[in-house]
């Protein structure tokens, strides 16, 4: 009774050591990167909040105001109504149908082996590859007969005289569109093609045996549920990218475009953040609005994605 | 010798599960068209850099080059020679702020990572939702904040300014916590019982395991540092990367027709770089895995 007592607590004792390592090792593994980010992502997002509930010039001190820049954001500025509902399509439209597209094309590419494959994912992360590719599309949109399409079309016949593609209105859209599907296949993608290199092949033979007839079969079975986690990564790569769109509209259709038709919410904090006026209260109030609504995105394309192979 | 013909047939039969011949046509085909597209740019890149001057202003304008030239390459070889401070300064710097931001960051996320993955701690989703969180602020904006922290710190107009916060962004933690995740527990107990501290399990068992995962990651980061320019934070010109250098160059040549040529050049060097990188890392994403397949 006492021996197997004190065998007992010792047994305890060395499980409280083991505890204690692992305690004591998890957060020295965590440090470097937390103690960091700490620094470099969590307290700046902290300052940008406060500063949204101030007037902030950045050449005066900060002046607390309230909510007076979310009450101006949502109930005056008729430029930011335009940009959110520019936004909302564009994410509406780009973010599904790019998500799709990376899943489709890793999923092919996982087919082919080797030196093949390396290529052929080079080939279709291309775009993505240097940050300044997308700026061929200003080549070929551009305005003049020298522009790569108004050449082709005016070539065939299908032309009269060049259209100015980027600054007519109805046409901005639909390109920052094209261009952004033509971008998307990036962080996603290659998420993709490195999770379905670590699927066990031995659980397509198992499936093989258990009934699975056909590829598309294997994919919602056995593929979709075997890579959750980087399902799970990609859809957040994707909200981040589609509703942050800045860059290409700026560099392609110009900030401001003909009647804001290119306007984002983030074109228009740029506008507030040094652009042209230096207002960083307003922009941090755009911003956090941004990030509210990308966490509710956020939340509900989570919730979808559980479904996933079910 | 029959015997071989056999094996190597079953093994193809065994590489053909669930594959008709329709549908690989049609996927194919499908890769084919979209493939075009996307190679836009690495064929207009490297083309333009190849075009001598009169195919670079040519109506209606060409995709493929004629008469292939150098010439370009001399060009910007010779507009270098004129920067502020030697042109391998900005070589060695680049190799200081990507090669240290890469690996650091790719050491530090995914040694955050584990835990994150497969340890017991309380504020471990709280920790886990900032990362994700954290990605989807605007950068513009916290960038005068990120100014003011790097200022107090005392690192402003240094490698440090630039290096630091990349090892600590949040998409490299999630993206290896989300491989790590994978990795079955009992691989981890079992090594345990062999005797592996923690660190010998993440080093020996967890990375080994997720090598897809950190090479990918490396891709990223590799990119994001190459096309830095700085300009932000370093001031000094002995300090500042090639990419400063490079795009400095592009606004110089811009002023006249006649330098269009260089610029096409800068162009392919800007590309060419990350590209050689791609390759390498994605070659070994797929040699590792068929040389190693320790899953259950």
């Amino acid at each position: 009774m006492a021996a197997s007592n004190v065998s007992e607590f010792k047994k305890s004792k060395k499980a409280k050591a083991r505890h204690a390592y692992m305690r004591v090792t998890t957060y020295l593994m965590l440090a470097p990167f937390f103690v960091l980010f700490f620094f470099f992502t969590v307290l700046p997002v902290i300052i940008s909040v406060g500063f949204s509930f101030t007037y902030f010039n950045m050449l005066e001190m900060p002046q607390f105001i309230g909510w007076n820049n979310y009450l101006k954001l949502l109930l005056e500025d008729d430029i930011f109504l335009i940009a959110f509902k520019n936004t909302l399509i564009f994410a509406l439209v780009t973010g599904p149908t790019s998500y799709f597209l990376c899943l489709l094309f890793a999923w092919i590419i996982n087919e082919f082996k080797g030196r093949t494959r390396a290529f052929l994912t080079l080939i279709f992360y291309a775009p993505s590859i240097s940050g300044q590719a997308f700026l061929i599309w200003t080549r070929i949109l551009s305005g003049d007969r020298y522009g790569y399409l108004n050449g082709f079309l005016l070539e065939m016949g299908f032309l009269d005289e060049a259209i100015f593609w980027i600054t007519t209105e109805k046409y901005v859209m639909p390109i920052l569109i094209i261009v952004q599907l033509w971008l998307s296949l990036g962080h996603s993608f290659l998420a993709f093609i490195a999770g379905l290199q670590t699927i066990d092949k031995s659980l397509y033979e198992a499936a093989a045996i258990d009934g699975i007839k056909n590829r598309w079969q294997e994919l919602w079975f056995v593929t979709l549920p075997a890579m959750k986690p980087q399902l799970m990564f990609g859809a957040v790569m994707q909200i981040t990218n589609a509703f942050a769109v800045s860059d290409i509209s700026i560099q392609l259709v110009g900030n401001p475009s003909v009647n804001y038709a290119g306007s984002t919410i983030v074109t228009h904090l740029l506008d507030y953040s040094g652009g042209v006026r230096f207002e960083m209260g307003y922009a941090s109030a755009i911003a956090t609005l941004l990030f509210i609504l990308m966490i509710g995105t956020n939340k509900i394309v989570q919730r979808i994605l559980r479904r996933v192979g079910d | 010798m029959a015997d071989v013909k056999v094996k190597k047939r079953l093994f193809r039969r065994r590489h053909q599960l669930n594959r008709s011949m329709a549908g690989n046509s049609l996927l194919f085909t499908l890769m084919f068209i979209s493939g075009i597209f996307m190679a836009m740019p690495l064929v207009m890149i490297a083309n333009d850099a190849l075009k001598p001057l009169d195919e670079l202003f040519q109506f209606p304008p060409a995709l493929f080059v004629r008469n292939p030239t150098l010439d370009n390459f001399t060009d910007l070889a010779n507009s270098i020679t004129s920067t502020w401070v030697p042109f391998s300064r900005y070589l060695i710097n680049t190799v200081i702020i990507t090669g240290g931001s890469t690996i650091g960051h790719v050491l530090c996320a995914s040694l955050a990572a584990y835990p994150l993955a497969k340890h017991d701690f309380p504020l471990k989703k709280l920790l886990f939702s900032m990362v994700i969180l954290s990605m989807m602020f605007s950068w513009q904006v916290t960038q005068s904040p990120n100014y003011m922290i790097i200022s107090w710190l005392g690192i402003n107009n240094t490698y440090l300014a630039l290096i630091l916060p990349a090892f600590a962004y949040g998409m490299g933690l999630y993206l290896m916590k989300q491989f790590m995740e994978q990795i079955p527990d009992s691989l981890i107990e079992s090594a345990r019982i062999d005797g592996a501290n923690e660190w010998m399990v993440f080093w020996r068992i967890m990375m080994p395991n997720v090598k897809p995962a950190w090479l990918t990651l490396a891709i990223f980061q590799f990119q994001l540092m190459w096309g830095n320019t700085g300009y932000l934070f370093l001031r000094n010109e002995e300090i500042k990367p090639l990419q400063f250098a490079l795009t400095q160059l592009n606004s110089l040549l811009s002023g006249g027709a006649a330098r269009a040529g260089a610029m096409a050049a800068v162009s392919f060097v800007v590309a060419v770089v990350p590209i050689v990188f791609f390759l390498v890392c994605q070659s070994n994403v797929i040699e590792t895995m068929t040389s190693s397949g320790i899953k259950e």
